[in-house]
């Protein structure tokens, strides 16, 4: 439906962010999130629609470790 | 706690009864193949996927109004790459650049009001597609038009909310037991939404990434769910997604945007399924006509693009499939755009 890649911030300036993907940087509006140098945001057209909180690994991790939660007596 | 090579076990050893799980986001169709996750789990587990792509389920109507700007003096059309090629009544967008239409690609609806600014000369239209995670974007894009007084911007907007199509699709198709929550609007709408929705109809939501792992995941969620009898939501997307959303996002949408009627092509007409610019100026100035753009090209006799949206079919079960219809020669919408089903199994056919 919506294809959103996450990048890391490398500076910002009033409601714009240069974001890193991978080494391709990017001007992103950030009027939608509150991020800080440094972390990941995930961009949409142009816009970061969120900040990743966590990296990807420990993200798995935590999801995994709760799949069975709702299960246990 | 459970690892991925049990929860592949589980999902590849499945005798249960046969489920059929909807993938609704076009994103998640692409990731489900390029995983190979159906070679993964029990056959007795179908994916089929459902109305997740803006460009599929836009009737041509919405094109032809574009189109109609495109071919207008002093006037650009902007767009995101898929509606290039997406058929109207009279040819699609790329067609009619050939017949002298000004239009052009969009990286994001920022840049309407950059150009705008920058050529004040003349009249930038954006072909506003999408759903709840690209509204925002809109929202940005006009507040910005409205904060720089940038007056020469219009949207034509065919922008659509998922909650009531699930609600369709739960009330048309009941044997479609659970379903692969899309990941990005999620994050715009939270996890919230889709309670009431778990709740009528007692099938389990849950929200999913877009890596292997997330997807497997989700998919054993939703099989132990009904295996328990449970309906629940669940956010298996915790890095993006939060209960409550991106409220900002939320918030200018709802600045900018009210709820309206909105034709699915494939569902039909649904009440409060769509984004409308609110009327009164100086938003209202903004819209370049977006009410009633509802009627569309009867598809060519065999398409069954209408089926394969609301997952009645896979796309591989249409005659044309493959045949007559393919990304080069496409008859339907769902083989021309980058998250139509039709497309996607194509692309990853072996």
């Amino acid at each position: 439906m919506c294809i959103a890649i996450p990048g890391k911030v490398v500076s910002l300036e009033n409601n714009k962010a240069k974001v890193d993907f991978s080494g391709n940087t990017v001007m992103v509006n950030v009027g939608l999130v509150e991020p800080k140098i440094g972390q990941y945001v995930l961009v949409h057209a142009g816009c970061a629609i969120e900040v990743m909180e966590k990296d990807k690994a420990e993200e798995l991790i935590s999801i995994f470790a709760e799949l069975e939660e709702p299960y246990k007596a | 706690m459970t690892d991925i090579s049990e929860v592949i076990k589980y999902l590849k050893d499945y005798k249960g009864r046969p489920l059929k799980l909807m993938e609704v986001c076009g994103t998640h169709t692409a990731a489900i193949f390029k995983s190979g996750i159906r070679s993964m789990i029990s056959d007795r587990i179908k994916l089929i996927s459902g109305p997740g792509c803006p460009v599929c389920v836009t009737p041509a109507s919405f094109i032809d109004k574009c189109a109609g700007y495109a071919m207008k003096e002093d006037h650009v059309l902007l767009t995101f790459g898929d509606m290039m090629k997406v058929p109207g009544s009279s040819g699609s967008l790329a067609d009619l650049k050939g017949r002298g239409a000004r239009a052009e690609l969009m990286y994001s609806p920022m840049e309407a009001v950059e150009k705008a600014r920058a050529n004040p000369d003349k009249t930038y239209v954006v072909a506003a597609v999408g759903f709840e995670t690209t509204a925002p974007a809109y929202a940005l894009a006009i507040e910005e038009g409205i904060s720089q007084d940038v007056r020469n911007v219009r949207f034509v907007t065919a922008l659509k909310t998922v909650v009531p199509a699930l609600t369709w699709i739960c009330e048309n198709q009941p044997d479609i037991d659970g379903f692969i929550c899309p990941g990005h609007v999620s994050v715009i709408t939270g996890s919230r939404p889709y309670g009431p929705l778990a709740e009528k109809y007692h099938k389990p939501f849950v929200i999913a990434g877009f890596e292997a792992e997330h997807i497997l995941a989700v998919i054993y969620e939703i099989v132990r769910q009904i295996e328990n009898g449970r309906a629940e939501v669940r956010n298996l997307y915790e890095n993006a997604v939060r209960t409550e959303g991106n409220i900002k996002a939320l918030k200018i949408t709802e600045k900018y945007f009210q709820p309206g009627p909105a034709m699915w092509r494939g569902l039909g007409t649904i009440e409060d399924s769509g984004l409308y610019l609110r009327e009164e100026p100086p938003v209202g100035l903004y819209d370049g006509g977006s009410r009633g753009l509802d009627e569309d090209i009867q598809l060519p006799r065999g398409c069954r693009c209408g089926d394969v949206i609301v997952g009645r079919i896979n796309p591989d079960e249409c005659p044309m499939f493959a045949g007559q219809c393919s990304p080069g020669n496409p008859f339907g919408p769902c083989m021309v755009s980058a998250e139509g089903a039709c497309g996607i199994w194509y692309r990853n056919r072996k």
